[in-house]
Parts: structure tokens; C-alpha cells; sequence
């Protein structure tokens, strides 16, 4: 492979109507590495991954490709380099996996085309890949929650990006298949070299499974770095309001965030009224 | 080992589709060519092929050639158009009542098509282009009315069911004006007939298909893309929003353009999308099913209304006998998941 993309957010303003979510934001996506964004509800994440999805035009300021402005790249050209899983796409009722995982394809076809045998190689690479190629000519509406987000992780394979944008890939999923997504986009990193820039909620699996983190309140970017320097139970109060005990998972050696609530804690006799703080 | 199933499992589909579709055009054929022999005299087959290769055959030439040919090609031109245009808006909006026969975008192009007739007494080509800005300034109405809750939505439906509830109304009222017209004439604004078909009402739809047929099924992968949602669409390099635009722009004109040429023909637009989708099975695209399955729908229907009973009548009558079931079916299920369209 060559040099790896570059994605970055160049004083980045991202606004609804008049109501700014991300204001003059500067940001590189660290190439070859998987990122996490994380933040409380409503803090811009989202809105910050669509901005670099091209989905959401900058008020102002520009989301750069290698350092040209996404809105200078024709679209086809960008879904060659830069693929986005929503937190809730659509299956086209009735549709087989191997077709949603071709639709991914779209952007190498040309008008009218029909698969190439690159095409067919390619689909078939990314039903193996994600372990569903036995489900292959099932219809997506019969699939299990976690089946489904594989063949929707499938479909971004087969979209052969070297950067790979997901918004919450793990929510719905019990914790089995919360792990199995995102090991699967570990792989995919490590055997790829694919960008990986993710949204998630659960911190403890954004600390294990991330290279980079990147916490996000009231659109600006609170801290960044390796989870191990950058999860401290100051950066947990500061982003999400909570109280808690950062101590180190002892299966993976990497921060995990303990909250210490109103309830069930140890040594705190009696449960404080609603609204005081310890 | 995984390669060739996949390859297998997908030619087998698209298989299923290409045998479908070829059915289909047989059945046309079949109906088109059945729809020229039958009528007070009958002509057989060779004589009906004879006049199309423009052979001279004596009363054949005059019955098949200048009447039940313009009526028969009507009734295909306008089958497509409406199939096409009701399948769009169907699939963009993921919703089958989201037809524009069911949201007054038909009305709109018959309103303004009676109008031009009734008080401005324009002629076929000029009432064309007045009921495809009836259509369009109908569509753009709706979309404003509607467009707080977004482009999708039961909001654009609700509006839309509203928006045709009163441009009927506007039908009825300029046809009570037009007191030289006949109940058959006023059927076809209000329920749609090709008993007005002559060559010259058939030539501004033919040329519209020409155009427009080819245009629309250049956008149908964009509009297959289009079902896996906006934000995987536009990620997966479609331009959204120019797309949705063309297919628009493209579905009212081709729907008003055959409003004008036979009046809304009652739920073929309705019903020819979903009707397809069964057929060739999911996952495939509909537009070209669609557009068969509308034609087939428009002649059998006819054959139906001229020859089946003692009266004639015309084919909006009896698609809406088709339809409306159809239609009730669909508000009960919708009912019955938690109301919301």
C-alpha cells in the first residue's frame, strides 16, 4: 500500500440552523490507527463524524482529504477512500446479504454496469471476513441484530476504503456481539492498515479496543491521546458529569472507568440526597 | 468454494428477475395484441400484424389502425408512465401509499389539465404542458406544506391525501361548468379513460416517454442506492440530493404528461410498484417491472371495462375497483403495526 489517507477537520464549524454543535474545531484523524470519539449525549460526536463523512456541510471551515477540501473531491471519487457505517441504516426490505454487500461496490461500478468478477471477489472476501458467508443468500430482514451489523460491516468491506468512519457500530448489541464487532474492525486494521474513526458510548470498550481517543464536550475536543494517558477520572468528570475510580483492566492492560454513583458504593454508609455531590 | 456460491446465488436472483420481466413482456405482447383484434368486429392476429407493418387491409386498416391502436398504444404509454412514477415515489419514500395517485400529484396534473380545456379550450399538446405544471406546482406544494417533518414521513402523505381531497373538488367544480361535456368526458378527468384516444392525444405522451423513460432508468441504481438511506447513499458516492431531484422532476412530468392523455387513471400508479415487487422478488430493481406490470394493468383493465359487462366502462372505473381493496388493506395493516404510516 502507499502513504495512507489523511483525514483532518480544518477549524471545523458545524451548526443546525442557528444552533453551532461544533465550533472552530481542528482535528487529524491519526492515520492507520483505530479512534474512538467519545462524550456524553448530545455533545456533537455524531454530528462530528458526519462532518467527515461529508454529510453535514461545514458552517464554516473545511474537512480535508489529503489536503483538499472534501467539497472539491467528486463524491464517488471520496466513497473510493472514505467509507461511513450510520448508527441506523436502512436494508431495502427483502434484500439478500450478498446484495447489501455489493451495494458497497457502488462506487467502483460504473453507470449501468454489472458486477465485475473483482466485484463478485470482493463481496465474497467480505462475507468471509466478517463470518456470514454461509448466511449469504439469506434476506437481511431474517437476520439477528448481530448479523446484521456484520453485513452492514460487510458492505463497508466490500466498499475497499482506506478510511472507515462508524457511528456507534456496537449499539443494540449485547456484549458478546459488541466484542465480535469490534475485534472484526481490529483485524481489519491490523491486516489492512484500514483507518478505523469510530463514535462510541461504552468508554471501557472505547479504552480497550482504541489507539487514540478523542473526548468531545460541548463541541470541542476535551483531551486527546493514548487511552492510558488520556482516561483519568478528571477527563471522566469533565466530560461526562460522573464521579469515578480509573483503575487498570486487568485482561487488557488499559484504563477501565469504575462510576461511583448514588448507590452501591462501598464504604459510603448512607446514599446522599438526589443532587448532592460527594 | 465461497466465491462460486456467492456468484451462484446472485446469477440465480438476477435469473428470477430476468424471467419475470421476460413473462411480463410476453404477457404485454399478448394483451396489446389481444386488445387490437377484439371489439364489435374481430381481426385476427395476421390481419392486426398486417395493419401495424402498415399493410393496407380493408376495414381492418380504419378499426385497428386509427382506433384501437392509438387506444392500445395510449394504454401502454400511459401503464408505464404511471408505473414508473408511482414506483418512485413508492421507493423513496419507503412507504406504498406514498403513490402520487394517492397524494393528489395526479389531481393536480387533471386540474390543471380541465382547466386549460374547460375555460382556456387548449388543445392536446398545450393541455400537456399545462397539466405538467399542475403536476409539478402540485409536488412543490406538498413538499412545502410537508417539509417540516422531512422529505419521508405519514406528514407528506396525510398533506398529500388532502392536497388531492381538494383538488378534486376543483375537477368537479370546473367540469360542472362545462355543461356540454358528456358523463364519459368527465369520467376521464375524474377516474381516467382512453375511450379520447387518437393518434394526436398519443404523440406528446410518446415523445415524453421517449425521453423520459430512458432518463428515469438511467437514475435506477441511484434510486436502488437511495433505499439504503440518505446517509449511506451519499457515503456510498450518490448524490443524493440531485438524484432524488431528477427522479422527482422525472416521475411528475412522465405522470402528468399521461394524466393529460388519459386522466389519473385510478391506483395504477398505486398499485403497479407493489404488484412488481412481488413478482420478481425483493432485492431487485422496479422500475422496468413496474412499468410492465402498469401497462398490463391499464390494457387488461380496459379490455375488462369495454367488454365484460353489458355497459362500457371506462378503465379508471375498474383499476379503482382493483385499487381500492388494495388500498383498504394497506390503512388496516398500517393500523394494526401502531398506526404510523
Amino acid at each position: 500500500m502507499t502513504e495512507p489517507h489523511v483525514l483532518a477537520a480544518e477549524s471545523l464549524t458545524l451548526a443546525y440552523g442557528d444552533r453551532t454543535i461544533i465550533d472552530a474545531l481542528d482535528l487529524t484523524v491519526p492515520p492507520g490507527r483505530i479512534t474512538a470519539i467519545v462524550g456524553a449525549n448530545g455533545c456533537g460526536k455524531s454530528t462530528l463524524l458526519r462532518a467527515l463523512a461529508r454529510l453535514l456541510p461545514p458552517r464554516r471551515g473545511q474537512v480535508v482529504l489529503d489536503g483538499k477540501a472534501l467539497s472539491s473531491i467528486p463524491s464517488k471519487e471520496i466513497a473510493r477512500t472514505l467509507g461511513l457505517l450510520p448508527q441506523s441504516p436502512i436494508a431495502p426490505e427483502g434484500i439478500a446479504v450478498t446484495d447489501l454487500v455489493g451495494r458497497g461496490r457502488h462506487p467502483h461500478q460504473k453507470l449501468l454496469s454489472r458486477w465485475s468478477a473483482r466485484d463478485y471477489e470482493v463481496v465474497a472476501l467480505s462475507l468471509a471476513a466478517t463470518g456470514i458467508s454461509d448466511l449469504a443468500d439469506r434476506s437481511v430482514d431474517e437476520l439477528s441484530g448481530g448479523q446484521r451489523q456484520r453485513a452492514w460491516i460487510a458492505m463497508a468491506l466490500a466498499q475497499e476504503t482506506d478510511i472507515l468512519l462508524l457511528d456507534e457500530p456496537t449499539t443494540f448489541l449485547d456484549v458478546a456481539h459488541q466484542v465480535e464487532v469490534l475485534d472484526l474492525l481490529t483485524d481489519l486494521n491490523r491486516d489492512r492498515g484500514t483507518t478505523i474513526a469510530m463514535v462510541l458510548h461504552d468508554i471501557n470498550l472505547a479504552a480497550r479496543y482504541a489507539d487514540h481517543i478523542i473526548a468531545v464536550r460541548f463541541g470541542r475536543i476535551v483531551a486527546q491521546g493514548r487511552p492510558g494517558d488520556v482516561i483519568t477520572s478528571d477527563l471522566i468528570r469533565d466530560v461526562f458529569d460522573l464521579d469515578s475510580l480509573v483503575v487498570q483492566d486487568p485482561v487488557s492492560a488499559t484504563p477501565i472507568v469504575l462510576p461511583r454513583g448514588r448507590h452501591h458504593v462501598v464504604g459510603r454508609a448512607v446514599t446522599p440526597e438526589p443532587g448532592a455531590l460527594p | 468454494m465461497t466465491l462460486d456460491s456467492v456468484v451462484a446465488g446472485r446469477q440465480a436472483r438476477i435469473r428470477r428477475h430476468a424471467v419475470t420481466g421476460g413473462i411480463l413482456v410476453l404477457l404485454l405482447v399478448a394483451a396489446f395484441l389481444v386488445s387490437l383484434m377484439v371489439g364489435n368486429t374481430f381481426y385476427g392476429p395476421g390481419d392486426v400484424l398486417r395493419v401495424i407493418f402498415g399493410e393496407t387491409v380493408p376495414g381492418a386498416s380504419f378499426t385497428v389502425g386509427e382506433l384501437r391502436l392509438p387506444r392500445s398504444v395510449l394504454g401502454v404509454l400511459s401503464g408505464f408512465a404511471f408505473g414508473i412514477a408511482g414506483v418512485t415515489f413508492q421507493t423513496m419514500l419507503r412507504n406504498p401509499l406514498a403513490s402520487p395517485d394517492i397524494i393528489g400529484i395526479s389531481a393536480g396534473a387533471s386540474a390543471a389539465a380541465v382547466f386549460g380545456i374547460v375555460f382556456l379550450s387548449l388543445t392536446d399538446s398545450i393541455v400537456s404542458v399545462f397539466a405538467l405544471v399542475g403536476a409539478l406546482f402540485t409536488a412543490f406544494a406538498i413538499y412545502l406544506l410537508a417539509h417540516k417533518g422531512g422529505f419521508a414521513g405519514a406528514r407528506l402523505i396525510l398533506i398529500g391525501i388532502g392536497v388531492a381531497a381538494m383538488l378534486n373538488s376543483v375537477i368537479t367544480y370546473v367540469l360542472s361548468r362545462a355543461a356540454a361535456w358528456d358523463l364519459q368526458t368527465a369520467m376521464q378527468w375524474l377516474t381516467g379513460s382512453l375511450n379520447g384516444a387518437t393518434w394526436a392525444a398519443v404523440v406528446p405522451l410518446a415523445i415524453a416517454s421517449v425521453v423520459l423513460i430512458p432518463l428515469m432508468l438511467a437514475q435506477a441504481r441511484g434510486l436502488d442506492m437511495l433505499r439504503l438511506g440518505d446517509d449511506s447513499a451519499a457515503s456510498l458516492g450518490v448524490r443524493v440530493i440531485r438524484t432524488r431531484v431528477l427522479l422527482i422532476l422525472g416521475a411528475v412530468a412522465l405522470l402528468a404528461f399521461a394524466t393529460a392523455a388519459t386522466g389519473p387513471i385510478a391506483f395504477v400508479a398505486f398499485m403497479a410498484g407493489p404488484i412488481a415487487a412481488r413478482l420478481v422478488g425483493p432485492g431487485a430493481s422496479l422500475l422496468l417491472p413496474a412499468a410492465l406490470v402498469g401497462a398490463l394493468l391499464v390494457l387488461i383493465a380496459d379490455l375488462i371495462g369495454q367488454f365484460a359487462f353489458g355497459t362500457r366502462y371506462p378503465v379508471g372505473v375498474i383499476t379503482g375497483v382493483l385499487g381500492a381493496p388494495y388500498l383498504i388493506y394497506l390503512l388496516i395493516r398500517t393500523n394494526r403495526s401502531g398506526g404510523s404510516l
